[in-house]
């Protein structure tokens, strides 16, 4: 029974991730690059709905709602402050200039909030669940989350697929340039995917910090998490996405059941394998390879 | 990385002639020569604090070298070199273990991680750009958490090299200096040969464009995969150096992500793709680590990252690459000159 307690927990563990994966996977597909600060973001999104939260004392439910605007804001900013120039010189130094970016934001954040952990304090639903049986619990929280991470990738499905900022979000993604031709403000598309990847950053950052505790030095491990689920879903597949998070999440909560050291290396060690064998993703489809 | 003057016309009297060398580049190469050499006397007339400082001056001109020539040569550019870092100093335990002399094992070490690269290699080039980048960083977590989880190499609590313990504190810290002095030299000579070769121009084929360089009949991969491996061998033996020089290793430093930050620094600092800008910018690293101190420090971090940002975007030929841009200078030619006669 234990083992399909893993399980379960592993599948909840996944809508995290597949939250985390959601904003990287975007901005890579569109912008052909990937955000070294990813995960630092997300952090700032959780310190953003903690201090929120406590200082005008609301739920951090609502307090969510209040962020995601300001961290689409600050994708904004980041396009138009860091991305735009760096994506003029070549992808090499969007990679540098994030990079630089994810260190400042996390020492930072030390800074401000020193690196003790603290937690996000959501009442009674961090520890209520449905109790199946003596050892399997379904808790309520990572029910909502999971639900969260579909409702997500849905919405931004219909997003990309039905409506015109979505169209535009496509073509720029196929061919920026042949885009700007028909009339497509690329910048104007780059500053959309910007805002919605750092805006979902934040709401991954804010649900991780209610399942677990969280510090400013997390933000690395994030990054990671996200970008293995990426490739272990299959790149430019939102479902893959999901399905990515579920398989990590799975593979480290069934690699804590073997023993607790081994979570976080059966993570790495699935997602070398599918690396190995299986290189565009559960979900992907083959790529030729140049 | 020179840019050729305009090919004379057709009609010129005297045909363009190709060289690399020039008065300045073949003094600054004998005066580096030289340098190197002066250098090797320094522990008969320093005291073993400032060999000590030199020895982390070699390590940090050994890992920007390393990942110039991944990112600015092959362009590859890795967030994950600290992987050979902790394995280079972790292999050093494995020979030590045998009775090998703990400065032989350094060597050893490198060539070990130099070897596991081949591998490694093999997964992490079916990734790309941003994602080869990220997951160069997961496979160096990787290997940190089977160190981690390996309870002779002393798990997360880290292990001590105790057979240097032993040796009066001067003469190790000219051995390790002398050893630190040789293998950057022999590290960076390897890279000036390898970029001098035919290899280096295909190499920078290869970063301007892969595809290019592979339909004229440049063997990208191989090519790609013999200075991933050659980094791997360098960052390995930074690592070996730094366990020899603190005499100390915790998986969580020698492993941990601000080696790339400190990589990227120095070489964006210095000038990416250029032979020189590296060493430069792991000198002025060098300075700033020395003057403010510690290196733990939030706010010393901040400016280092904000800095790198700052370089990226508006000095993105770095320090030196932008003075030999403007002075057309090359002090280690690793290119070719086209000189046009004057008609």
């Amino acid at each position: 029974m234990n083992w399909i307690n893993a399980i379960v927990q592993g599948v909840m563990l996944g809508g995290v991730y597949a939250l985390f994966a959601c904003g990287l996977s975007l901005m890579f597909g569109v912008m052909r690059t990937v955000n070294l600060s990813h995960g630092d973001l997300a952090v700032l999104g959780a310190f953003l709905v903690a201090v929120l939260a406590a200082a005008v004392g609301i739920s951090p439910f609502f307090a969510v709602l209040l962020v995601l605007p300001v961290m689409g804001l600050v994708g904004v900013a980041l396009q138009r402050g860091i991305l735009s120039k760096a994506l003029r010189t070549g992808g090499m130094s969007s990679m540098l200039a994030t990079f630089g970016l994810a260190i400042v934001l996390q020492n930072v954040l030390l800074e401000i909030f020193s690196a003790d952990s603290r937690s996000l304090e959501v009442g009674s639903l961090s520890t209520a669940g449905l109790q199946l049986g003596s050892s399997v619990s379904i808790p309520y929280l990572g029910v909502l989350t999971v639900v969260v991470a579909v409702a997500l990738l849905g919405g931004l499905q219909l997003l990309l697929a039905r409506t015109g900022i979505g169209r535009a979000i496509r073509a720029t993604a196929a061919d920026a340039d042949t885009a700007e031709l028909v009339g497509i403000d690329s910048r104007r598309v780059y500053a959309w995917a910007a805002a919605i990847a750092v805006a979902t950053a934040g709401l991954a950052g804010a649900f991780f910090a209610m399942r677990s505790s969280f510090s400013p030095s997390m933000g690395p491990t994030q990054l990671l998490f996200a970008f293995e689920v990426v490739v272990i879903g299959g790149l430019g597949s939102l479902w893959g996405t999901l399905v990515g998070g579920m398989v990590l999440g799975v593979a480290q909560t069934v690699g804590a059941q073997v023993d607790p050291r081994f979570s976080i290396v059966a993570g790495h060690a699935v997602f070398l394998a599918v690396l190995a064998f299986r290189p565009q993703g559960l979900l992907g489809m083959r790529r030729s390879r140049t | 990385m020179t840019t050729a003057p305009p090919v004379a016309p057709a009609t010129a009297a005297a045909p363009s002639t190709i060289h690399r060398w020039t008065p300045v580049s073949r003094t600054a190469s004998s005066a580096l020569a030289a340098l190197l050499l002066v250098l090797a006397f320094a522990p008969l007339v320093f005291t073993p604090e400032v060999t000590a400082k030199l020895t982390t001056l070699f390590v940090l001109v050994i890992i920007a070298a390393m990942w110039n020539a991944l990112a600015g040569y092959a362009g590859l550019v890795s967030v994950g070199q600290q992987g050979f870092i902790g394995l280079g100093a972790y292999g050093v335990f494995l020979f030590v273990d045998r009775g090998v002399n703990p400065f032989v094992a350094v060597v050893l070490s490198a060539l070990l991680a130099g070897a596991l690269a081949v591998p490694t290699s093999l997964l992490a080039f079916r990734l790309t750009g941003g994602q080869f980048a990220i997951g160069m960083w997961a496979i160096a977590e990787f290997f940190r958490l089977v160190v981690v989880n390996t309870p002779s190499l002393g798990g997360g609590s880290g292990r001590s090299l105790t057979d240097l313990s032993a040796t009066d504190p001067a003469v190790r810290q000219a051995q390790v200096y002398w050893l630190a002095l040789a293998l950057m030299s022999a590290l960076l000579l390897a890279v000036f040969v390898l970029l001098r070769s035919r290899l280096g121009a295909s190499l920078e084929a290869i970063r301007d464009d892969p595809v290019g360089a592979a339909s004229v009949g440049v063997r990208v991969t191989s090519a790609k995969r013999l200075v991933f491996v050659l980094a791997a061998v360098g960052g390995a033996a930074a690592g070996g150096l730094t366990l020899a020089n603190t005499l100390r290793v915790q998986p969580d430093s020698i492993f941990g992500v601000h080696w790339s930050a400190y990589m990227i620094f120095m070489v964006v600092i210095g000038g990416l793709g250029t032979f020189e800008g590296p060493i430069i910018g792991a000198i002025v690293f060098f300075l700033v680590q020395d003057w403010f101190g510690d290196t733990g420090g939030t706010w010393y971090l901040i400016g280092l990252g904000a800095l790198a940002i700052g370089m990226t975007l508006w000095m993105p030929h770095g320090l030196w690459g932008t003075v030999a841009r403007r002075r057309d200078l090359e002090l280690l030619p690793v290119g070719y000159r086209v000189k046009t006669p004057v008609v």
